[in-house]
């Protein structure tokens, strides 16, 4: 499961990701870390079975958790099926149906918004 | 060999007896029944298309206002609409930007609001005349408010297009999509097996006045698209229709991020079978019909062939690419393209829809598709940049920069290794930034050593967009291997400009 990790700027210098991994000794995949002056904001993927010790680990040190269930959003009136988005995910989430209808495995998606440029008819959406 | 009708056939769609396919379904009924079996069978086959189409637009009317006005110039949703016409005449051109919001919204979205009944700002201006004394107006209008609402495209429904890939090091934004560096993806158009113009290559039942699926509607082929090219299987035709009966479904406004804007115009054309060549012609396949792949890395008219490949390769997501595995993307809707074939299919069947023959074939043979014609000779970097260019060895000083730069009076130095290739470059503010920051010792601490290069037999114009790209002043020219040999500067592009 993938959820959004909020950090102020006071707690964002502190090693927090190694202090979770080590309290509850979990593996954590960081899709994709934006760190600011104004604080980062890091999306992480742990497995199912951990979410909520783990988020409980963030959250015990001033952390703002948000559960990312639908990483990517596709308007399906908008959508044409015409494919262009497959090609440039670097994660392969999005593949055709039998039917030449475009499927979304969004579980993959890291949001790093390549389909979301790539798309013509103005589809596709990051959810923040 | 069977023959028959357009007659014959169009009696069969008034009592109900015809028997329409789709591309998709002949190569099936050929394989089993053979040609000339086929042509007795099937009556007629279908086909469909619906992807990005450039060259498209409407012609719309607005009728008069009151005082009349002759506009000069009009925006629709502030987008600008040619009107070099009558005076309320104007044509809208798909690939139009906006003037406030640039690609994001183009003439194709215009037409795509127009169909979809949305309401739409006019604003026009003019220089006033003695019949037409008014100056400026702005009104809203939907699509039932203007007379004529006629898709015009001079250009649509390519026989079949290039695929597209990108073997230099950046990201290429085009009308082809994203291309990511390193042939990271490819992309192509058309729908192959259900191409219009593939299923009848001699044209023998396509020509002006076919009667046409377009957006939804019934339209006409009007002509041979610009840019006909029949001897390598890139025809086109010139179509149109009339906006008010289209399906919005059918009419999309679309933007190429980096680009431009476009429209997805949906295409079916009705093929009457009636001999066992065309069955014959029908009965192609994904795997018959080949395409090249082209590095659009190379931004020239001639492109490199990196391949040749098939409908069959691309359609199946991946292709290889000098030993590499490339995903594919279409970027035409295959989905929506076998939507139309089965549209169409429904019209014939329910007696909706009457296939013609062409009252003038399109041209097959005897076309030759020229490149532009230019006047002069297109310069390149080796005919602008400055042959004496003072360079530095690597493992020397900022000091040492410092001198060379203020005795030449430049701003850029390259800086070479000792076997004299090129391996970073300084400039003025580099320096000077040292200095401030008492940085003073080995020029490799301070140097940048992505050097952005040009190459002698570039056109100036791909050099001048890379020194856009990249935001620097100046590049240096290198040989082939890596030794320079001479320094383009944008002051020695704009003053050639200026000379032009
Ligand atoms: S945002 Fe990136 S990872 Fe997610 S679906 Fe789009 S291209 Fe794939
Ligand atoms: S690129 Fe956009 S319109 Fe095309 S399939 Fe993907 S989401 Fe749909």
């Amino acid at each position: 499961m993938k959820f959004i990790l909020h950090a102020t700027p006071e707690i964002t210098p502190k090693p927090l990701i190694a202090e979770v991994i080590l309290e509850t000794g979990t593996l954590l995949n960081i899709d994709r870390a934006d760190v600011k002056s104004s604080g980062g904001e890091v999306i992480i993927d742990v497995h199912q079975d951990r979410y909520n010790i783990v988020t409980a680990a963030f959250k015990k040190r001033g952390a703002t958790i948000t559960p990312l269930e639908q990483p990517i959003i596709k308007d399906d009136d908008e959508c044409v099926n015409c494919g262009a988005c497959i090609s440039v995910c670097p994660t392969g989430v999005i593949s055709f149906n039998d039917d030449w209808t475009v499927q979304m495995e969004i579980a993959k998606c890291v949001q790093c918004g390549a389909c979301v440029i790539m798309c013509p008819q103005g589809a596709l959406k990051v959810s923040k | 060999m069977s023959k028959k009708t357009i007659q014959d056939i169009n009696a069969r769609i008034t009592d109900g007896s015809v028997h329409v396919v789709t591309a998709e379904e002949m190569p099936g009924i050929v394989a089993e029944l053979g040609a000339d079996g086929a042509a007795r069978e099937v009556d007629i086959v279908t086909t469909g298309t619906f992807g990005a189409m450039c060259s498209s637009g409407a012609f719309l009317n607005l009728g008069h206002s009151d005082p009349p006005i002759k506009m000069q110039k009009v925006w629709f949703n502030d987008v600008e609409a040619y009107t070099g016409l009558a005076a309320i005449d104007a044509y809208m051109g798909a690939t139009q930007l906006s003037e406030s919001r640039g690609m994001e919204y183009g003439g194709g979205h215009v037409i795509e609001d127009l169909v979809a009944g949305r309401s739409v700002d006019i604003h026009a201006t003019a220089y006033g005349t003695d019949c037409y004394p008014r100056k400026l107006l702005d009104t809203t209008v939907t699509i039932d408010d203007i007379n004529q609402a006629t898709m015009l495209n001079p250009r649509n429904g390519y026989q079949k297009y290039n695929v597209a890939t990108n073997c230099s090091d950046r990201t290429l934004y085009t009308y082809m999509g994203t291309l990511l560096p390193d042939c990271g993806n490819a992309t192509y158009s058309a729908a192959g097996v259900l191409s219009p113009l593939y299923n009848d290559p001699t044209y023998q039942t396509i020509g002006v006045g076919s009667r046409i699926f377009l957006s939804g509607a019934q339209g006409y082929i009007t002509g041979q698209g610009t840019q006909h090219d029949p001897t390598n299987n890139f025809a086109t035709i010139m179509v149109q229709g009339d906006m008010k009966r289209m399906n919005k479904k059918y009419v999309r406004g679309a933007t190429f991020h980096g680009y431009g804007t476009s429209l997805y115009v949906g295409i079916g054309i009705p093929i009457p079978i009636l001999n066992a060549d065309i069955a014959q012609a029908t009965a192609i396949t994904d795997a018959d019909i080949t395409t090249n792949v082209l590095d659009y890395g190379v931004a020239r008219r001639s492109r490199p062939i990196l391949r040749k490949v098939t409908y069959e390769e691309l359609k199946s997501g991946m292709i290889d690419i000098n030993g590499k595995e490339v995903t594919t993307s279409p970027m035409s809707s295959f989905h929506d393209a076998r939507a139309i074939a089965e549209e169409l299919k429904d019209w014939i069947k329910k007696g909706e829809f009457y296939p013609t023959l062409p009252v003038e074939n399109l041209p097959n043979t005897g076309v030759v598709f020229k490149p532009m014609k230019q006047m002069g000779e297109q310069p390149t970097v080796a005919d602008v940049m400055a042959q004496r260019v003072t360079t530095i060895r690597q493992g020397l000083t900022v000091e040492d920069a410092a001198r060379a730069i203020t005795e030449g009076n430049f701003n850029h130095l390259p800086v070479v290794s000792d076997e004299d290739k090129l391996v970073g470059i300084i400039t003025a503010w580099d320096i000077a930034k040292a200095v401030a920051k008492s940085k003073r010792d080995k020029l490799d601490d301070i140097m940048t050593r992505n050097v952005v290069t040009a190459d002698t037999s570039e056109p100036v114009d791909t050099a001048a967009r890379k020194l856009e790209l990249h935001n620097i002043s100046a590049m240096p020219v290198v040989n082939k291997h890596s030794k320079v040999v001479g320094i383009i500067t944008s002051d020695d592009i704009s003053k050639l400009v200026a000379r032009r």
